[in-house]
């Protein structure tokens, strides 16, 4: 992500920000780098006043997390597993870490560990709870719009002579309990289910999965990078991961939480860091930083979340009006509070990401034509809906209703202007539609 | 199992055979988007789906696989008539569409 600036024209929006931040978080000292011009050159571009709304990729980072990383660079840098003082001192830093984290995640300290990745522990708790269960079975259930590392992780678990059962969703992009229920058997070693959707925001049926998984004896998997911090993931999973950046934590943590009693077994060599579950020397300060923005992230959402809320209605509300022939996909209610996507037809999702970029917002688009693939969105796809003209908008922290207003006020022109030049192809020729 | 990242060679997905499924009516009009992306093959089908009288069939040839989510789609938003897909033998699918209104 380009490193956004303030510049004069956004200041006095920023201000309200501030204010905003001042007043609903307990350290809220600095402002939010939200919400300001951003370009494809990492410069500030004040004659294209944009917004960065990608949340959902990365969250920019909270304040508390730079804090508490700086600080951290300087007393957490020895090695943990050692036995003098800078070690100890570092040591007892990552326990608090720790027991931040699982306070949060309503877990024990000892069930919390850190990787360095989301992925990472996605690809742990996966690979790692088939190999525990082996006995039980090689069966694995997945839900159909999971994220890449838990479908690429069941691919692998094929590949080695493993059993995959795809458990579909509705047209909202959410797993049916029942169906998900159904697909257990006697000899099923994992589940996989996420807590909300990455690409369209629907939340999943977490509880009801849970219950089934607990009546068959299956320990249930919950990815919930996409929700933790900013909804509460609902009990009764075995497994559970995390990513920090998704939280305004730094890059390279992921944390991976394993409840007691839940047999797993390192699908990786043996190695005797963070409780020989994830190999390889600590990133302490960053560690910390994590924690420090889960516990000041999740605060602020008890404000935020509604407050998000309420803009992705209006987005959701105002994209069909203004704009013909949109869609807006995934569940309107069941959903994450700060993301929302639509499907433009006739439009080319990453010409019209590019359009939008050229005037300073930041938006994904899960819509096909990726270079290495040359598939649509297995989500869009898995729930039958358009895949083209694709884009995904998640408001970070701190969005304003100008943000989301001046977004509104440039889409309609994008979009018109990319379907004229789609148009007017020799291959469409230049006739009227219905 | 399949989803985007697993593609590998060429080989599009299998859809479920239909040994026994009715050819249907022949389409009146059959738009060649074999070799284009989408969303052109969208494009060409929205733009000259007029061409057939209500009631009649228009086929789109199509070998961009998102053309298998996003027709039916379309036809869905639409409220046009998605009739069926058919594989082609040189690659690509055939998708019918009746005209509704």
């Amino acid at each position: 992500m380009p490193s956004p600036r303030m510049n004069a024209r956004s200041s006095g929006r920023m201000r309200s920000v501030v204010t905003h931040v001042v007043d609903t978080l307990a350290r809220g000292s600095r402002v939010p780098p939200i919400g300001c011009p951003v370009s494809v050159l990492g410069v500030a571009d004040s004659s294209a006043p944009g917004a960065y709304l990608d949340a959902a990729s990365t969250e920019p980072p909270h304040p508390a997390a730079r804090a508490a990383l700086l600080e951290a660079l300087d007393a957490g840098w020895a090695d943990p597993a050692r036995l003098y003082g800078t070690a100890r001192s570092t040591r007892v830093l990552m326990d608090r870490a720790r027991a931040r984290v699982a306070g949060v995640l309503r877990a024990r300290p000892d069930e919390v560990s850190f990787t360095s990745s989301g992925t990472q522990a996605v690809h742990l708790a996966v690979l790692g709870g088939l190999q525990a269960r082996r006995r039980a079975g090689r069966h694995l259930v997945v839900g159909a719009v999971e994220h890449s590392s838990v479908l690429h992780a069941a691919e692998l678990h094929e590949q080695g002579g493993g059993e995959v059962t795809v458990v579909g969703v509705d047209r909202t992009g959410r797993v049916d309990p029942a169906a998900f229920g159904a697909a257990l058997r006697p000899d099923t070693a994992l589940a996989c289910l996420q807590s909300a959707n990455h690409e369209v925001g629907t939340l999943q049926p977490v509880a009801e999965a849970a219950e089934a998984c607990r009546a068959a004896g299956v320990p249930l998997f919950v990815d919930a990078a996409q929700s933790l911090g900013r909804v509460d993931v609902p009990d009764g999973w075995s497994f559970l991961a995390g990513s920090a950046h998704k939280w305004g934590g730094p890059a390279g943590v992921g944390v991976l939480v394993i409840r007691k009693g839940t047999r797993w077994r390192s699908p990786l060599p043996a190695d005797e860091r963070e409780g020989r579950r994830v190999p390889g020397f600590e990133n302490v300060p960053a560690v910390v930083a994590a924690a420090a923005a889960l516990e000041a992230f999740r605060a602020d959402m008890a404000d935020e979340a509604p407050r998000l809320s309420a803009l992705v209605d209006l987005i959701r509300d105002r994209v069909p009006r203004e704009i013909p022939d949109v869609q807006v996909v995934g569940d309107p209610v069941r959903r994450l509070p700060h993301l929302v996507t639509f499907s433009c037809l006739y439009v080319e999702g990453e010409a019209l990401l590019t359009e939008l970029d050229r005037m300073g917002f930041a938006v994904s688009s899960g819509s096909s034509c990726t270079a290495d693939t040359l598939r649509p969105s297995h989500v869009l796809e898995a729930m039958g809906v358009i895949t083209h003209g694709n884009v995904r908008v998640s408001l970070p922290r701190g969005t304003g209703p100008a943000d989301v207003d001046r977004f509104l006020a440039v889409l309609p022109g994008a979009v018109s202007r990319l379907r004229r030049s789609a148009m007017n192809t020799p291959e469409t020729g230049r006739r009227s539609r219905p | 199992m399949r989803f985007r990242g697993r593609v590998k060679g060429t080989a599009p997905a299998t859809p479920a055979p239909s040994p026994a499924e009715p050819a249907g009516p022949p389409p009146v009009l059959v738009i060649d988007a074999l070799g284009r992306k989408c969303p052109i093959p969208i494009i060409m089908l929205a733009e000259r789906i007029r061409e057939v009288p209500v009631g009649e069939v228009v086929a789109v040839l199509a070998d961009d696989a998102a053309a298998r989510t996003d027709i039916p789609a379309w036809c869905r938003m639409k409220s046009q008539d998605f009739v069926r897909e058919e594989t082609l033998p040189q690659g690509g699918w055939g998708f019918h569409i009746r005209r509704t209104y």
